[in-house]
């Protein structure tokens, strides 16, 4: 298996949005490889989350073509279109849990909807996956209003993890978390990769979890990407948002946090 | 034993203890139809986990859906004999592990002297908020007549309009078909009995003193007392409400006052216009059913129906209008921020204003028993 090259899991050429005159992105180019953690980045209405809400078909580019798992997500039929969402979780930004169901039930949702798993299997699996997140079955039977910010990260996330995606959308993983809670969010995340061999793509503006976590980093500048590469290399990159973003006191802080870990190794 | 295809999930047992598993043991290869069905079968045959050996090393892929089937199979503990590829060891570790993760028992739902308590202190705990939320707003008006300058015109005026002026076509045409219908069904039965000029007393007694006040306050209760509710009920969600405390504007003298006011101002003229096209509707069908003339039916209403009736109506559209608002605005600001409260909130204030104005409309009609007949 491991002679294998694979092909990139998303694919995005000359992708372009438009909201009226505005233009977002303009002949964008990405692609993910296998295995990649990817940090998105990018200053505040760059259309990050606008990126990643076209890639998992909840927005249609206005040109262009995203491709994933090499299925062209623009051009998909239904039944494509439902294989493809078997193989990605997304974790919102602010959970987007069901707020009729409690937190065991939204994570059963994912399996039940299968409609073939029996029930007892069912019941230990999304216990397994709570006990991955952090959380004990006392937990489960609350319901979403119930639950702090951090836990109701913690049960999207394994609602996102439920059927075992290969791919994995995190949107603002750690915003709104207290920095204890945002390292142990990313220790979650990393121990999943892991364990579960997915790929990562991720918005976020926190530098700490970009360097904790990413192996590679994304800069959406000037209406497409330019750069992608490893942490380190997307640092010394000449860019004046990369300088802007990475060089101020913060990026120092954090890229030496970074240095002194060895963390934000390079992708395989 | 049926066909499988060459990487669904298969187990094959040898020699009676031990057990081979092969294919993809993945959650979208178990969740295959048919695949479920067959492994089950196979459970029965399968040896006891404490004196079986299973090879898991033929399998093609794992997770932890798969795994935690095995587990389940194993009676939650590892079979004597068990040969696993690395990452397997990773997932049934994570497993065993984790532990015992057991359900909390969910809490039973009969009834029981409990919730027949539980909902009588419910009850209580609605009225003292019914209650205070009166208190308050007496205190409002009182500060909105002292200084009537600083108070919430722009509000008052902008539900007047929602409430009063946007409900003008639902309660004129539900009126005239009202009207319709009163007035075919009673000329019906005073025509048996040869009483047919005695449809302008029916109708007009019926409409003005009963029908018109309470088909506006139900029409009403629905269109506006929903939105009301909906409408405090999402700002609690979007934390608007805490936004505005914060500011130093309170919910009782912006928010209530104004939309009890515009309700209280709105349901008399409602109740007007809805008496009006009722009588519309019910002199056109007398006219066709019974050939009275408009002109008769116009002329005789004063005779039949005394002044006090018209003023007890005006007065139940007023009471009717206030209760809407209040129960309305009672309900909105105990919504809790999530989608089924919401939903349960905008219903159970529906259901509670049409009771409660049906119920003063009983009231109304006892105490006011002597009052409008000759």
């Amino acid at each position: 298996m491991n002679t294998v090259i694979h092909p990139p899991v998303i694919e995005i050429e000359k992708l372009w949005t438009r909201f009226g005159d505005h233009v977002v992105h303009q002949d964008l180019d990405l692609s993910v490889n296998q295995g990649e953690i990817l940090a998105l980045i990018g200053g505040s209405g760059s259309g990050k989350t606008t990126l990643l809400r076209q890639v998992i078909g909840l927005e249609t580019p206005a040109s262009g073509s995203v491709r994933v798992f090499g299925q062209d997500v623009g051009h998909a039929n239904s039944e494509q279109m439902q294989a493809l969402r078997h193989r990605w979780g997304m974790l919102f930004q602010h959970g987007a849990l069901f707020s009729a169901l409690t937190v065991f039930d939204n994570v059963a949702l994912p399996m039940r909807e299968l409609r073939s798993l029996p029930e007892d299997l069912i019941r230990d699996a999304v216990l397994q996956k709570l006990h991955m997140v952090g959380l004990s079955p006392a937990n489960a039977q609350k319901m979403p209003a119930d639950l702090s910010g951090g836990m109701v990260k913690r049960v999207s996330l394994a609602r996102a993890i439920a059927l075992e995606p290969e791919l994995l959308f995190l949107d603002e993983p750690t915003a709104g978390l207290d920095p204890h809670l945002s390292d142990s969010f990313v220790e979650l995340i990393q121990s999943l990769h892991q364990a579960m061999r997915l790929t990562v793509v991720m918005v976020t503006h926190d530098l700490d979890t970009i360097f904790a976590l990413a192996t590679q980093i994304a800069v959406l500048a000037d209406r497409r990407v330019v750069v992608k590469d490893t942490p380190d290399k997307v640092v010394t990159f000449a860019h004046p948002f990369i300088e802007q973003y990475f060089l101020g006191d913060r990026g120092r802080r954090a890229l030496a946090g970074m240095r002194a870990t060895g963390g934000g190794s390079s992708s395989t | 034993m049926p066909h499988l295809e060459p990487d669904m999930p298969r187990l094959n047992i040898s020699n009676g203890t031990s057990v081979t598993a092969s294919g993809c043991w993945q959650v979208h290869a178990l969740a295959l139809p048919d695949v479920m069905p067959a492994l089950m079968q196979q459970i029965g045959s399968l040896p006891e986990p404490a004196e079986a050996s299973w090879d898991l090393t033929g399998i093609e892929a794992l997770d932890h859906i798969g795994a935690q089937w095995f587990w389940n199979i194993w009676k939650k503990k590892r079979p004597r004999q068990l040969a696993l590829a690395l990452m397997q060891e990773g997932h049934f570790r994570r497993i065993e592990q984790a532990g015992e993760l057991v359900l909390p028992a969910e809490r039973r739902r009969a009834l029981s002297l409990a919730q027949v308590w539980h909902w009588a202190a419910r009850l209580v705990h609605h009225l003292f908020g019914l209650t205070m939320l009166i208190g308050q707003l007496m205190l409002d008006i009182a500060q909105f007549a002292r200084q009537p300058q600083r108070g919430p015109w722009k509000e008052i005026s902008a539900n007047v309009f929602h409430a009063g002026y946007r409900a003008l076509g639902i309660t004129a045409l539900v009126g005239f078909l009202i009207g319709i219908v009163l007035s075919y069904l009673s000329s019906q039965q005073l025509h048996t009995f040869g009483g047919d000029i005695f449809i302008v007393n029916i109708l007009g007694m019926s409409i003005i003193r009963e029908l018109g006040p309470l088909l506006a306050a139900i029409l009403v209760a629905g269109r506006s007392g929903s939105s009301i509710t909906a409408q405090i009920g999402v700002m609690r969600v979007t934390e608007e409400l805490d936004a505005m405390l914060v500011m130093g504007l309170p919910h009782g003298f912006r928010l209530i006052m104004p939309k009890v006011i515009a309700l209280a101002l709105a349901m008399p003229l409602l109740v007007i216009w809805t008496d009006a096209m009722a009588l519309l509707g019910g002199m056109a069908a007398a006219h066709i059913e019974l050939g009275l003339s408009p002109v008769y039916f116009l002329q005789k209403l004063p005779s039949a129906v005394p002044l006090a009736n018209f003023w007890i109506g005006l007065g139940k559209g007023l009471v009717f209008g206030t209760v809407i608002a209040l129960i309305a605005c009672h309900f909105g600001l105990r919504i809790r921020p999530n989608t089924e409260s919401l939903g349960h909130g905008t219903t159970i204030s529906v259901v509670t204003s049409i009771t409660l104005v049906i119920l003063a409309d009983a009231v109304f009609a006892i105490v006011f028993s002597g009052v409008g007949f000759r």
